[in-house]
């Protein structure tokens, strides 16, 4: 497993894909946890502000999230949400957020076009590195 | 009065690993003080410079969000359990 790419089955992608479009033209969000570095499980979260342009997971509900992953000794692994009007690129917004919010990965999906837009990242003490996304 | 917190893994590098820990307090302000003399550091991720519960943490008590019980003046009692998650946001 390297840093440099974030392995996702094809599933789990296409599912984040339709959640974003779905919620267009608010932006999405959820979660890809992990057990031993490999991708066990997803959850659509529920936006709490209902907005185009930002995110936040509501609270009880990634509480009782967080609770069901930690319980199964799995771990956050990925956190994703879309842009609706830009393009699917870490924001100031997201690189201030991403120092406490404990994700290896940050994975964003652009809905600005009719064509989807897929791209993954780390974010470690507010540098941004693309990484690349491959599909299993 | 011993009361569970449940730390999240961001935050567990100050719990020696542990996902839970006890500490005591008759309120959450008092909670978090008790629980950073035992685990240095860990206040300073909780709580802002103005003394204020930090936007960036979503801390509960007995499943309830404590912005909706009364912050870090929220009380406590035996028994009670205290969940910490990092807050997930972005734009």
């Amino acid at each position: 497993m390297s840093p440099d790419v974030l392995t996702l089955p094809r599933t789990m992608v296409d599912q984040v894909l339709a959640h974003a479009r779905r919620d267009h033209p608010d932006e999405c969000c959820g979660v890809i946890v992990a057990k031993d570095g490999l991708p066990t499980r997803l959850f659509e979260m529920e936006n709490a502000e209902r907005s185009p342009t930002g995110f936040t997971f509501a609270s009880a509900e990634w509480l009782r999230v967080y609770r069901d992953l930690d319980d199964a000794d799995e771990e956050p692994w990925v956190v994703y949400h879309s842009h609706t009007a830009t393009e699917a690129y870490p924001s100031r917004t997201d690189i201030r957020w991403s120092e406490t919010a404990g994700f290896p990965y940050w994975l964003l999906v652009s809905t600005r076009a009719d064509e989807d837009e897929v791209r993954a990242f780390t974010i470690t003490a507010g540098v941004v590195t693309e990484v690349g996304l491959q599909q299993t | 009065m011993a009361i569970e917190v449940r730390i999240p893994t961001i935050l567990r590098t100050y719990t020696g690993g542990e996902k839970a820990v006890e500490a005591k307090g008759d309120t959450l302000q008092g909670l978090i003080d008790d629980l950073d003399s035992r685990h240095a550091g860990i206040k300073g991720r909780l709580i802002t410079d103005e003394g204020n519960l930090h936007r960036f943490v979503n801390v509960y008590v007995n499943d309830e969000d404590v912005r909706f019980l009364g912050s870090l003046e929220t009380p406590l009692k035996d028994g009670d359990s205290v969940t910490v998650l990092p807050a997930v946001a972005g734009g």
